[in-house]
């Protein structure tokens, strides 16, 4: 398959698949990750801005996230990735705005501090229930060396709120994921240390956790979240689908940290361990057999009131769950699947699929690091397919030979594949459906993946490529 | 000389991790792990070697610490 390539991108893409093992214990005997793609492959990776903007500060719902730089980053980004939130959108809440500084010439040779400063004065006239604002550099700002620190600097004495400058120039790194670990730093030296001394609003209680590494996509983390509540828990913080700069702030009290998404949010969560000694783990709520094996790992956690409370709560949905498996197994039994999404699900969803009897026969991440694929490694069966930043092209191929039933990847491959009359669901966004976490998102995952699998338009449906060269099916068409 | 997160997991085995190098690998061996002396020649799960400052008590972990790179013979 590779043999199209010149010899020397032949080489360096061989490194980067791989079949499963089950018994190597570390991915990097078997698969390279988190290396810079070739120029000229068709990569599906994004960019640090996007990793920053878009994944880890864009929902977080009262902060203005100024896109900094040209009009178009944070124009074609905005609203994308569906992080629902609870709000007056434009008064309190901003999260499916877009606030740019719009560069032009003009800026890029003169510089664009000072309209930074004019930008923030403005938002404090007609946002004025912002409760803090976030810089999020594009590439220009690295490139003319604007000093947005001291801009901040100036405006946080001035307004009195939280200003952040991320440094998430799109040029940096490899992937979005250095975008997720600035962004995270960013949050560590311009929220959380500047909060420290701050008294904590709230009276702090032993069951308290913080979600961290859920953006509420299509409402993920709200389904999440009552799962929790009812297991005895309070979730204080919401990092950061829902989530308020007042909650990041709250974060450093918690007696836990939940994870979700460990690609995007390790970093702080090991920031908050070493820094306030609060434990973290990872989670995995897609599916009811990793829910449940997931509840009882937090439960371990706490004291016998918590691990009471999760045993109640997988009795309490276990007739529900069941009756989810007992509708959609027979119809989607066997099918095989192929995911390429970006930082968990590659790995988290494969337990809903097993739930309801699918086989995941490929997976791969778009910006993993080496931790993500020896995590993988276990989830994965023998002699299944590991594809890391796979390549259009590349992709296209997999599906070709291994003809998956299902293909679970993001809008950009969407479709093509359609057209070759694959069924397809997105994973990134849910297809505009969702939730998928907890045991209501199972529910709605188990019918979505049916809708898309049974549906019959996919027989009918020929790639326009590969229609008959006769005339007959012309004029059948027309 | 990069710096060095150090973690425990659950099975009580010492992670180490570096954020710039996108390095986790549990902790084989440590020279000295004493009540009145740590740190010294660390060996880790993919063999590699690197060297702690030796300090008079074990730190308090979860820490940062600096580690020396031993090269490889």
């Amino acid at each position: 398959m590779l043999e199209i390539y010149p010899e020397k991108a032949q080489k360096d893409r061989a490194k980067h698949l791989a079949v499963n093992d089950q018994s190597l214990e570390k991915a990097n005997k078997c698969i390279t990750s988190n290396r810079k793609s070739l120029p000229g492959v068709m990569t599906i990776r994004g960019c640090a801005y996007a990793g920053s903007k878009g994944v880890v500060w864009g929902p977080i719902k009262d902060m203005i996230h100024i896109s900094h730089g040209p009009v178009g980053c944070g124009q074609y980004s905005r609203a994308g990735r569906r992080n629902y939130y609870v709000g007056t959108t434009g008064v309190n809440t901003f999260g499916t705005m877009n606030f740019t500084s719009d560069f032009t010439e003009k800026d890029i040779v003169f510089g664009g501090d000072k309209k930074l400063a004019k930008i923030i004065d403005e938002i404090e006239v007609l946002f004025p229930l912002n409760k803090g604002i976030s810089i999020q550099s594009e590439c220009p700002i690295g490139l003319i060396g604007d000093d947005i620190e001291a801009v901040s600097k100036v405006k946080t004495k001035e307004h009195g709120k939280t200003i952040v400058p991320v440094r998430c120039e799109g040029f940096r790194g490899v992937s979005q994921s250095l975008g997720h670990h600035i962004a995270n730093d960013a949050i560590r030296d311009w929220v959380l240390d500047k909060s420290d001394s701050k008294e904590p609003s709230y009276q702090i209680g032993p069951y308290d956790v913080a979600v961290i590494g859920d953006y509420n996509i299509g409402g993920d983390a709200w389904a999440s979240r009552t799962l929790l509540e009812e297991m005895g828990l309070r979730v204080v913080a919401q990092w950061s689908g829902d989530g308020t700069i007042a909650e990041i702030e709250n974060t450093p009290k918690v007696k836990l940290n939940l994870i979700h998404c460990y690609r995007s949010m390790n970093y702080i969560a090991r920031h908050m361990e070493e820094k306030y000694s609060i434990p973290w783990i990872e989670y995995n709520f897609f599916g009811p057999t990793k829910i449940a094996e997931s509840l009882r790992r937090i439960a371990a956690h706490f004291d016998d009131t918590i691990k009471e409370g999760a045993e109640r709560v997988i009795a309490r949905y276990s007739a529900e769950y069941e009756a989810v498996i007992a509708k959609y197994r027979p119809r989607l039994e066997g099918k095989r699947v192929m995911l390429y999404v970006g930082g968990l699900r590659p790995r988290h969803v494969i337990g809903a699929y097993e739930d309801l009897g699918m086989e995941v026969v490929g997976t791969g991440y778009e910006f993993a690091h080496n931790d993500d694929y020896d995590r993988t490694i276990k989830e994965m069966g023998n002699a299944t397919l590991l594809y890391d930043d796979v390549t259009g092209y590349e992709f296209e191929e997999f599906v070709k030979r291994i003809k998956p039933d299902l293909i679970g990847s993001g809008i950009k491959e969407k479709y093509i594949f359609q057209k070759m009359g694959v069924p397809f669901r997105q994973m990134h966004s849910w297809d505009y459906s969702g939730p998928y976490h907890g045991y209501d998102g199972f529910a709605i995952f188990a019918r979505d993946m049916d809708m898309t699998l049974n549906n019959p338009c996919w027989k009918n449906i020929k790639a326009p490529w590969k229609s008959e060269a006769s005339g007959d099916s012309v004029k059948a068409v027309a | 000389m990069p710096s060095v997160m150090l973690r425990k997991r659950e099975d009580g085995k010492l992670l180490f991790y570096v954020a710039k190098k996108d390095l986790e690998e549990t902790i084989e061996s440590l020279e000295f792990d004493s009540p009145d002396r740590w740190g010294g020649e660390v060996v880790l799960g993919d063999g590699s070697r690197y060297f702690f400052e030796i300090l008079d008590s074990p730190p308090k972990i979860p820490t940062t610490l600096q580690a020396k790179r031993l090269s490889e013979e």
